[in-house]
């Protein structure tokens, strides 16, 4: 490479590490980037439809959605699929964490434990691979952004999606996304957003907040930036059909009263979502290494390979749990046997139609 | 109270605020089951009285709409559970609600689903089919059992201009939902079934045979004496 495609060697003074960000350029293209995307929410919400949406493939094609029977029985399962994908010499490794079976249950008490689990196991086993001997490749498996999608069917966030939220907010960025937000008018999801974002501050949950854009940046992105961080949560319509519409195809879901577009601005956030996470995904990787990967590790550094006593806590709450249901039991069989009682006595006595006090 | 063309009636709604709301759900259906068969015990105790009333006030809850979430999959365990456990004593008639929210192709591919996994798990929901009381009740509900239900609906009580007419819907930047058109969605079809043509069936119903079926297990709990002994051994109770 010659100093004289990069620059202008007639200033004086010119040494040419200015052409430094090109190498830096070129050497992560030729090393591709990775990215972990993990989405949560309960089934039906579209997450997969969406994803397939965001990277214009198909990430689950041999799918079987069970029935609610089969779901009785199911608890959270972690599916991880990688998907290497590239545009203009440029690669993507991309992974999409998908968690079946949460929000699923009639009892989701257990639903994040899985989760959180899976979470941590990446940070550790990239604290392990860091501290070990050979470190050329070392591959980042750890969650980068975490999609929470919120119901549309409802008014605001549900009990479920506060409590978990607020248990891996200090472990991966939360980015809410309110989806299939084709059932809601315009006023409705702003009422929505509004709700969402209140409850969110009120339970004190920390979601991923779009770092401003730099003084030297151009108005353009400044004001784009401004719009992205007015329209959180996004509401988002996924489809990846083509539809006729105005003439031309587009991405959309077809109804008898209209065609919803995927890719306009005026019916979803889908392309602010989209823009949000490309222009973001390094900022998104960053905050992941410096704020949420450092606070585990200085966290199971100081715990010294221990397992947290957890266990022990456990088999402590078990025990209340079941001293309380014992007791419970013993009230009941002693109510039991009072009510016999009574009716036996009552088989003996006179039946004069008095009130008597409610037992 | 509501009236129309001469005829009164008396309609009493009743709302669950929190069902299914809690991260542990279970047995949250167990309130709604005490609230109904309370309103058996109530009327049951009306009837057997000495002095009973000539027109016993009728709280009974005759129909009991369950509304389905639009995922698009399949039923959530919870509603398995609950109509389960509540089409034993109450007629349940199944909405899939916001329905909006589904392509022409979702509607009917969900609708179908539904359908077969009611059936899969023994639910039966209203109309059920060994109530069918002749042929032509049969023939009318087979198709109701097996096309239309259940109701994908949408509602609304605004109104807005379409085609020169005011009609309930929901406003979209892309177009305007009609709440009674039935290209649109089967709001109306569910109106028809639950007022025009089932109403008093549903009453029928309930009175001929779940509460019927609650009457005889109370009497049978009872060594076939009617309630009327609760009274006496509350009277024991207070000359202890």
């Amino acid at each position: 490479q010659q100093p004289a495609q990069f620059s202008n060697p007639e200033t004086s003074g010119y040494v040419g590490f200015a052409n430094l960000p090109n190498q830096v350029h070129r050497k992560s293209v030729k090393k591709g980037f990775e990215f972990t995307l993990m989405v949560v929410g309960e089934s039906g919400l579209g997450k997969s439809t969406l994803i397939n949406s965001l990277f214009l493939t198909d990430l689950y094609p041999e799918r079987i959605i069970p029935g609610a029977a089969e779901k009785i029985e199911r608890t959270v399962q972690i599916e991880a699929s990688t998907v290497e994908i590239e545009e203009r010499g440029v690669k993507l490794r991309l992974t999409v964490v998908d968690t079946p079976g949460y929000g699923d249950a009639i009892n989701c008490r257990d639903c994040f434990k899985t989760i959180i689990s899976y979470i941590d196991e990446q940070f550790e086993r990239y604290l392990h691979d860091e501290s070990g001997l050979n470190r050329r490749h070392i591959i980042d498996n750890r969650v980068h952004c975490c999609f929470y999608f919120i119901s549309p069917f409802g008014h605001g966030l549900k009990l479920l999606d506060v409590e978990f939220m607020k248990a891996i907010h200090n472990k991966v960025n939360i980015v809410p996304v309110i989806a299939k937000a084709d059932t809601l008018s315009l006023k409705e999801r702003e009422r929505l957003k509004k709700r969402i974002l209140d409850e969110i501050e009120d339970h004190g949950i920390k979601i991923y907040h779009l770092p401003d854009a730099e003084s030297d940046e151009d108005e353009d992105f400044k004001e784009q930036t401004r719009l992205l961080k007015a329209s959180i949560p996004f509401c988002v319509v996924g489809s990846n059909q083509l539809i006729e519409a105005k003439g031309k195809k587009v991405r959309g879901r077809l109804y008898p009263w209209g065609v919803v577009e995927v890719e306009n601005p005026e019916h979803n956030d889908f392309l602010k979502l989209r823009t949000m996470l490309i222009t973001h995904m390094q900022d998104l990787q960053e905050v992941t290494q410096d704020l949420h990967y450092e606070n585990f590790r200085s966290e199971r550094l100081k715990r010294g390979g221990r397992k947290i006593e957890e266990e022990v806590v456990n088999k402590d709450q078990i025990l209340l749990e079941k001293e309380a249901e014992l007791r419970r039991m013993q009230e009941m069989i002693a109510r039991m046997q009072a009510q016999m009682q009574m009716q036996m006595q009552s088989g003996e006595g006179d039946s004069s139609a008095v009130h008597g006090q409610h037992v | 109270v509501i009236e129309e063309g001469g005829v009164k009636m008396k309609l009493t709604v009743i709302d669950t605020p929190g069902f299914g709301d809690q991260i542990n759900n279970e047995n949250c259906w167990e309130p709604i089951e005490k609230y109904i068969n309370e309103q058996y015990e109530k009327f049951l105790k009306e009837e057997v009285n000495i002095a009973r009333k000539k027109r016993i006030p009728d709280t009974r809850v005759h129909c009991c709409l369950y509304f389905i979430s639009p995922t698009g999959h399949s039923l959530r365990p919870l509603d398995l559970e609950f109509m389960k456990h509540l089409s034993k004593v109450v007629n349940i008639i199944p909405v899939i609600a916001k329905a909006d929210t589904m392509t022409l192709e979702e509607k009917t591919e969900f609708k179908q689903r539904v359908r077969k996994e009611l059936e899969v798990n023994g639910i039966e929901f209203y109309p059920q089919k060994e109530f069918d009381e002749d042929l032509e009740d049969k023939t009318e509900n087979d198709k109701i059992r097996q096309e239309s239900m259940p109701f994908a609906v949408v509602g609304s009580d605004k109104e807005y201009q379409v085609n020169g007419k005011r009609v309930l819907g929901r406003k979209t930047p892309w177009g305007i939902i009609e709440v009674e058109n039935l290209t649109h969605c089967e709001f109306a079809l569910l109106r028809d079934f639950v007022i025009r043509t089932h109403l008093q069936d549903l009453k029928e119903v309930t009175h001929n045979i779940h509460y019927e079926t609650y009457r005889a297990k109370r009497l049978n709990d009872n060594g076939g004496l009617p309630p009327m002994t609760v009274e006496t051994e509350e009277n024991h109770e207070s000359n202890l």
